[in-house]
């Protein structure tokens, strides 16, 4: 990050190994590397201009690359596989300005330059609220207790052993921070998706239905209403949990995340996964459930993650993430190479259940086509969509708008400001706008 | 045997394995959870105290103790102020929490700086906090930021009634306790502005609304007349995320912008769209990456971080207090600049960089020298 504004030198187009043939005193292996690293600079250009191919045909089919004429590396060079050199663009990033204190801030993730519908661990979002920790598993403990001695039958205390031993199960979900692309409530204010979209993720998450081990623990089902989930942080985050969704069985006590374990970012060793419900609900670094009979009113229900109204009154647990979409390329802060033709694709989701459909428009929401939506389509997770556009180097304003199975369908900030005004923070669900100028440039623009 | 024996004779059989199916599968769910039962264990009573701290808004979990507007104040400059500032007004690194609460405020319930068309920028913690639960069991739990859970229950007390004294819900002779705080409870500016009149709870605990309050539009052709874009970033904000040609990929359909210049010269000519994006991309090499922080700090980072001096302190920018950088600047020509910066490192104070103040670290002898050290060599990166 502190020299992000640097550029690599050619030399760092050459790996440690070739690096080392150079030393070696192999000097003709130098002039050949340069010439390949100039020519994947004039490579972007000649795709920028769609230039002509010189007669003969392109250098990097002419002249054998070194990768095709020498050794490549060994196995398990790396332990643990890193993306390739060329992909350190795609980093999450903070919001310059967003937050004073690094320990309590928000790191976005960059959808601009995502696939299909699964977040890379590692590119994952962060909010953390004290810092965050790696914690040692053989150390985590899990406690069950009821808010009165009648609630539970049994105070339960469960080692990661142990929950890792009970039958488990894995389901693929959204997560998004109830504030996410609350800086845009009022007008435009940052220039890409991952910072208006970024606090987006998307995971197969495994571990065991907290309804399990409420069983376990002998819970007081009928009076039973609200759960209070607690992490072992220092901010000891807190959320109440409706009893209705722990006992449909979709509120999981996770350890699994894409095939491993949580990354300790995400609330390794075990977090709560709250499927459609805000991020902050999801709490790391899981210690406690206490089971109750009213809501808890923590500081993230009552001080923040309230929304206000034009009334003047604030919405109290608001929690469902509703039906939302953005088109993810092309978006703001890209250029596009070429006239002709492009996919359009983007991300589509809602807390209430399965996306049913997307629409795109090209024209800034005045006609809509159907876009084709990728499989699989699951409930509360992530649906990539993709439509085709042919470019023809006018102006263009990009939008998608997706219907969940409720029926709900996405609103335009105009739909949206007329009920709830400008004023919520959390829960900006509208219709997000891409200006594609005559240049190339797209832009985030609100119509 | 007749045919219609055999087949009498098969579903016989068949329903024999239906009942013996049922049967077996609710003795293997009985077996699972007899077998499930024997995982975990009970937890102790010291155990469940240790860990149960929550307190709810009808104050159930609340300990007994109590605590005085003055003490608070005390606690408040030692262990708060740094934070919050010393009236609790402070947006230097959190939002405010006192401020924007009135008299009448206190009387009614509800916050007129929340009000339609009140336009109150801020809106602090006084304002939102409608359960007084809140602000007691989140100090008790996460405060102060760098050493949460270290207040006594009394600490608490003062601290809670500081605060409300600051936004003028107590009068300054207040001693908060668990006796009164029911009472102090029925003062809170904004205790009758919540609503749970909305759709986005997932179930019917809070009552709520069966319909969302929001829908789209299912039009599909000329829906609307014209398009006006009404926000967009202003030319001014173009490089304010960082380059964003770093922050894209640097093969496929497009690139990311070049923001270190201006979109005038891109925008100027309005010649063929292949010509223009040729601009763009021909200053963002592909391997135009992210470099990540060099060698020089490796060495006391882990000890900066450990010692969270970063919460307040940025390589080269301000946070709460001065950059790394800003201070070995500052005494670089200073000859006994280790001496001198591990004093204050250890002593902490207040006015060399502003107003406000750096608590003391208790950070080790050799700590100390490490991180002087390495402000006094220039806060290499």
């Amino acid at each position: 990050m502190l020299n992000r504004f640097l550029q690599r030198a050619p030399e760092n187009f050459l790996s440690r190994e070739q690096i080392q043939e150079v030393r070696a005193g192999r000097r003709g292996f130098l002039a050949g590397a340069f010439a390949a690293a100039a020519g994947t600079v004039a490579a972007g250009r000649a795709v920028a201009q769609g230039a002509a191919t010189p007669a003969d045909g392109e250098p990097e089919i002419l002249n054998l690359p070194p990768h095709s004429k020498g050794l490549g590396q060994p196995v398990a060079a790396r332990g643990y596989g890193l993306p390739s050199e060329f992909e350190k663009n795609l980093q999450r990033r903070e919001s310059p300005g967003l937050t004073r204190v690094s320990q309590a801030s928000v790191s976005f993730c960059p959808l601009q330059g995502l696939f299909g519908i699964i977040t890379p661990s590692g590119l994952h979002f962060e909010r953390h609220h004290q810092g965050w920790w790696d914690i040692d598993p053989s150390k985590h403990r899990l406690m069950l207790n009821g808010c009165d001695e009648a609630m539970l039958k049994r105070p339960m205390v469960f080692n990661m052993d142990e929950l890792m031993r009970l039958p488990s199960v894995s389901r693929m979900h959204f997560i998004e921070c109830g504030a996410n692309t609350g800086m845009e409530w009022g007008n435009a204010a940052v220039p890409t998706v991952q910072y208006t979209h970024g606090m987006l993720s998307c995971s197969e998450f495994t571990g065991v239905p907290l309804r399990t081990l409420l069983e376990l623990c002998g819970a007081d089902l009928k009076r039973a209403k609200f759960i209070l989930a607690e992490g072992a942080d220092g901010s000891g985050m807190t959320r109440t949990i409706p009893m209705s969704l722990v006992m449909s069985g979709e509120v999981l006590v996770a350890y699994g995340q894409n095939g491993e374990m949580l990354r300790p970012e995400n609330g390794y060793p075990l977090r709560l996964i709250v499927p459609g419900v805000q991020g902050v609900s999801w709490v790391k670094y899981l210690r406690r459930i206490e089971v109750g009979d009213m809501p808890y009113g923590a500081k993230d229900e009552t001080i923040h993650y309230v929304d206000l109204q034009p009334s003047g009154l604030h919405r109290q647990y608001t929690s469902i993430q509703e039906v939302k979409s953005v088109v993810t390329s092309p978006s703001g802060g890209q250029v596009l190479l070429q006239k002709g033709f492009h996919n359009i694709t983007g991300l589509a989701w809602s807390g209430r259940g399965k996306i049913r459909r997307v629409d795109v428009s090209v024209d800034g929401g005045r006609n809509w086509t159907p876009a084709r939506l990728e499989g699989p389509v699951l409930a509360k997770c992530l649906t990539r969509f993709n439509a085709d556009f042919v470019w023809d180097g006018k102006p263009a304003i990009f939008q998608s708008r997706a219907v969940d199975e409720t029926g709900q369908i996405q609103p335009s900030y105009n739909e949206l400001r007329k009920v709830r005004a400008s004023r919520s923070i959390y829960h900006n669900n509208a219709i997000q706008s891409w200006a594609l100028e005559e240049n190339g440039e797209v832009k985030n623009v609100q119509v | 045997m007749s045919r219609f024996k055999r087949v009498r004779c098969s579903l016989l059989v068949l329903a024999c394995l239906g009942t013996m199916g049922t049967a077996f599968a609710q003795t293997q769910a009985a077996a699972r959870q007899a077998a499930l039962a024997n995982i975990g264990r009970t937890a102790t009573p010291a155990e469940v105290k240790a860990w149960d701290i929550d307190v709810r808004p009808d104050f159930k979990g609340l300990p007994k103790g109590q605590g005085s507007v003055r003490q608070g104040e005390v606690l408040w400059e030692a262990q708060c102020a740094s934070c919050h500032g010393s009236f609790a007004e402070s947006s230097e690194v959190f939002t405010p929490i006192a401020g924007g609460t009135t008299a009448q405020d206190v009387k009614s319930g509800r916050v007129d700086g929340l009000m339609p068309g009140a336009n109150q920028p801020n809106r602090t913690t006084l304002m939102k906090v409608s359960t007084l639960s809140t602000l007691w069991d989140y100090i008790n739990r996460a405060m102060p930021w760098t050493a949460p859970k270290t207040l006594t229950p009394d600490e608490v007390y003062a601290a809670t009634a500081y605060i409300l004294f600051l936004g003028n819900v107590l009068p300054e002779d207040f001693t908060l306790s668990d006796a009164n705080i029911r009472e102090v409870q029925d003062r809170l500016p904004n205790r009758k502005g919540m609503t749970t009149a909305h759709a986005m709870w997932p179930g019917k605990e809070l009552g709520g609304t069966a319909r969302p309050d929001v829908q789209g539009s299912n039009c599909m052709v000329n829906c609307k007349a014209e398009v006006v874009v009404k926000s967009f970033l202003p030319d001014y904000a173009r490089n304010a995320h960082g380059n964003l040609a770093e922050q894209s990929r640097g093969v496929g359909e497009s690139r990311g912008v070049d923001t270190t210049r201006p979109a005038s010269a891109a925008a100027a000519q309005s010649g063929s769209a292949v010509a223009q994006a040729e601009r763009a991309p021909a200053a963002i090499p592909v391997a135009a990456v992210v470099k990540t922080a060099a060698s020089g700090a490796a060495s006391v980072m882990p000890l900066l971080q450990k010692n969270t001096c970063v919460a307040c302190h940025g390589m080269d920018n301000k946070l709460v207090g001065p950059s790394f950088k800003d201070i070995a600047n500052k005494y670089k020509d200073r000859a006994d600049a280790v001496n001198y910066l591990s004093g204050k490192i250890k002593a902490g104070g207040q006015g060399v960089w502003g107003a406000i103040p750096m608590p003391p670290q208790a950070l080790s002898a050799a700590e100390l020298a490490q991180i002087s050290q390495w402000l006094a060599q220039g806060a290499a990166k």
